[in-house]
């Protein structure tokens, strides 16, 4: 893949190229950069005839001042529970139903993949009052775990994992595995799973992710005055009960920040990751 | 997405007639172990998706038959009484009308863009891996975070960012969330922001797997740049382009999060006149703030078929479109 495309891509870009991808890039970073400028000035430079530009000296009174505006460390410890459970379970609930998939003869293995190839379509945010009404029956509502149950594995990362597994896992290595008297349980532990380490990661990392940008579930079973995750709490503090401006930027600067450590260090794992699904789809 | 299928089977282990009861015995686990744990290792997904995708959607429809309270429960069947009352509703068109504009306003405009940048992606550009990541970034910025930022880069006031830059062109300022076209533009700006490179990245990797001879013969043909774009890149890519489509239009016709917060206080009215309302908002709003779980449900299955529909048809019109080329 990697020769052909360097094979190929002998287009060389003229200066047009880069001017237009820098100005693109300009318009992909500004926001962010704009976030930090007013998240780190006063308040009173805000409504003044040109919008602040240069960063100023109060980032930190205004952080102090989200923390005891909105239950800022609740949400950030309910938003790491949530996003550290779910990225371990769909890993392994994945793994396990890619390996059977890519792997195993079992009845009706076909259809049932293509099952889970076609939930990938239903959109499932539209059970949303079934789905409330069941979470509270089951006394979850305001609890994290609430939020965790209907996102432990997806048909994403089974459809993923399978076809990673399929392509970097040589069937060989399976049977002589079983031959050796291993049961499966212990082939997926050690031979698939090792197998697929960097793959599964970039999933961990995608599940990570999404879930701690997930709104509208967190927002209905786990509000703010439940403790909230960190996407609740962040809309709660731009709901008009605050006009303060530098208030509300530095919360979404906090709220931002994580990810884009987590995406500034594992830039090249994430890029491979989305240009992955696209191989897939 | 071609399923693959049997694999040889692992080899039958070897049948020792009569052999000790230990080693039958360990036989049997093996059979076990081969005959039913493949179905352990799947059925979780099944049981997730079950419970909490599957039957919810369906449970929808039987709560959408009846007069039902989010809290004090069913109240009796209606038959088709909310679907009729949704069908006489003017907050559901008006609803309507917006989901779709915004959509159209927000999707056409992001796949056009992304096919360029993906197009220039796919060059020698130098330093390639700063390039790709970089258009990603505002993918890893959560939806919030994207409607705080851009809400008040999109405020009415003249000295907002939006304002500011039109100021700079000589234009007046525009109170963005007052008028229906400019709050459409505002939020469609947003979901354009923050999915246009993730969607550029996933039309590059399939712009790479498009065999070069079919670029060299177009050259050899005399083809300018431009119609080896839509003659060659395009339809090579279409089954790409076809996932993209059906994935936004999921997507985008249950946009919450952005119109939500661009209304500030009250955001599930979608603005003074509810001119941004869209449609999962006034779910969002009948089944946790009037909590009528019954027309709720209503709007939840109507909004599925139009997905459903929605999905269908753009299918038909990518397919129709990219094969005429």
């Amino acid at each position: 893949m990697a020769a052909k495309s360097t094979a190929r891509a002998e287009r060389r870009p003229g200066p047009l190229v880069y001017t237009a991808m820098a100005l693109l890039v300009l318009a992909s970073l500004f926001p962010l950069y704009w976030t930090f400028v007013v998240a780190s000035n006063d308040n009173s430079v805000i409504g003044q005839s040109t919008p602040p530009l240069v960063p100023g000296g109060h980032l930190f009174d205004n952080f102090s001042r989200v923390f005891d505006s909105v239950e800022f460390w609740i949400a950030m410890k309910n938003s790491l529970i949530i996003s550290t459970t779910t990225a371990v379970s769909n890993v392994v609930l994945s793994t396990m139903a890619g390996f059977a998939f890519a792997k195993l003869r079992f009845r009706g293995r076909n259809l049932l993949l293509g099952t889970v190839v076609a939930t990938v379509m239903v959109p499932t945010q539209l059970g949303i009052v079934p789905l409330y009404m069941m979470i509270t029956k089951m006394g979850l509502f305001a609890s994290v775990s609430a939020v965790i149950l209907p996102s432990l594995v997806s048909a994403f990362g089974v459809f993923w994992m399978r076809q990673a597994i399929d392509e970097n896992i040589p069937d060989e290595l399976v049977e002589a595995a079983r031959v050796d008297g291993c049961r499966l349980i212990g082939v997926w532990w050690h031979v698939v799973l090792p197998g697929v380490r960097s793959t599964a990661s970039v999933l961990a990392m995608f599940v990570f992710m999404t879930a701690w940008n997930d709104f509208f579930w967190p927002l209905i079973v786990l509000p703010p005055g439940t403790g909230g995750t960190v996407q609740t709490v962040l809309s709660q503090l731009a709901a008009g009960y605050f006009t303060d401006y530098s208030l509300i930027m530095s919360g979404a600067f906090l709220g931002v920040l994580p990810l884009l450590v987590l995406f500034v260090a594992f830039a090249r794992q994430i890029v491979s990751g989305v240009m992955a699904g696209a191989v897939k789809g | 997405m071609a399923v693959q299928t049997a694999e040889k089977a692992p080899p039958a282990p070897k049948r020792s007639a009569g052999g000790a009861p230990e080693k039958r015995g360990r036989k049997r686990a093996f059979g076990f172990d081969r005959k039913v744990t493949p179905y352990l290792f799947v059925i979780p997904f099944f049981v997730v998706f079950g419970v909490f995708g599957l039957y919810p959607i369906l449970y929808t429809f039987w709560v959408s038959l009846h007069d039902w309270h989010l809290v004090n429960g069913e109240l009796g069947f209606v038959g088709l009484d909310n679907f009729t009352e949704l069908f006489h509703d003017p907050d559901f068109y008006r609803a309507l009308r917006n989901t779709l504009s915004i959509f159209v306003i927000s999707t056409f405009p992001q796949l056009l863009f992304a096919l360029g940048i993906a197009w220039m992606l796919d060059t020698k550009l130098r330093a390639r891996s700063f390039w790709r990541s970089a258009v990603l970034v505002p993918n890893v910025v959560s939806i919030v975070a994207v409607g705080v930022v851009f809400s008040q880069m999109f405020a009415p006031s003249d000295w907002s960012v939006s304002n500011w830059l039109l100021s700079l062109v000589g234009l007046g300022a525009v109170d963005w969330p007052a008028n229906v076209w400019s709050s459409h533009l505002a939020i469609s700006v947003m979901v354009i922001w923050r999915w246009t490179g993730y969607n550029a990245l996933i039309y590059l990797a399939a712009m790479q797997a498009v065999p070069r001879e079919l670029y060299e013969s177009a050259e050899l043909d005399g083809a300018s740049r431009w119609t080896t774009f839509w003659s060659v890149t395009v339809p090579s890519i279409r089954p790409t382009i076809v996932f993209t489509v059906v994935i936004s239009t999921i997507g985008g016709l249950q946009l919450f999060t952005e119109p939500l917060l661009f209304g500030g206080v009250n955001g599930q009215e979608g603005g003074s006149d509810h001119q941004f309302q869209t449609l999962t908002l006034l779910l969002y709003k009948y089944a946790f703030v009037q909590q009528n779980s019954g027309y709720a449900s209503a709007i939840s299955w109507v909004l599925f078929l139009l997905i459903a529909l929605m999905a269908v048809v753009n299918l038909l019109l990518v397919r129709r479109i990219s094969s005429t080329r």
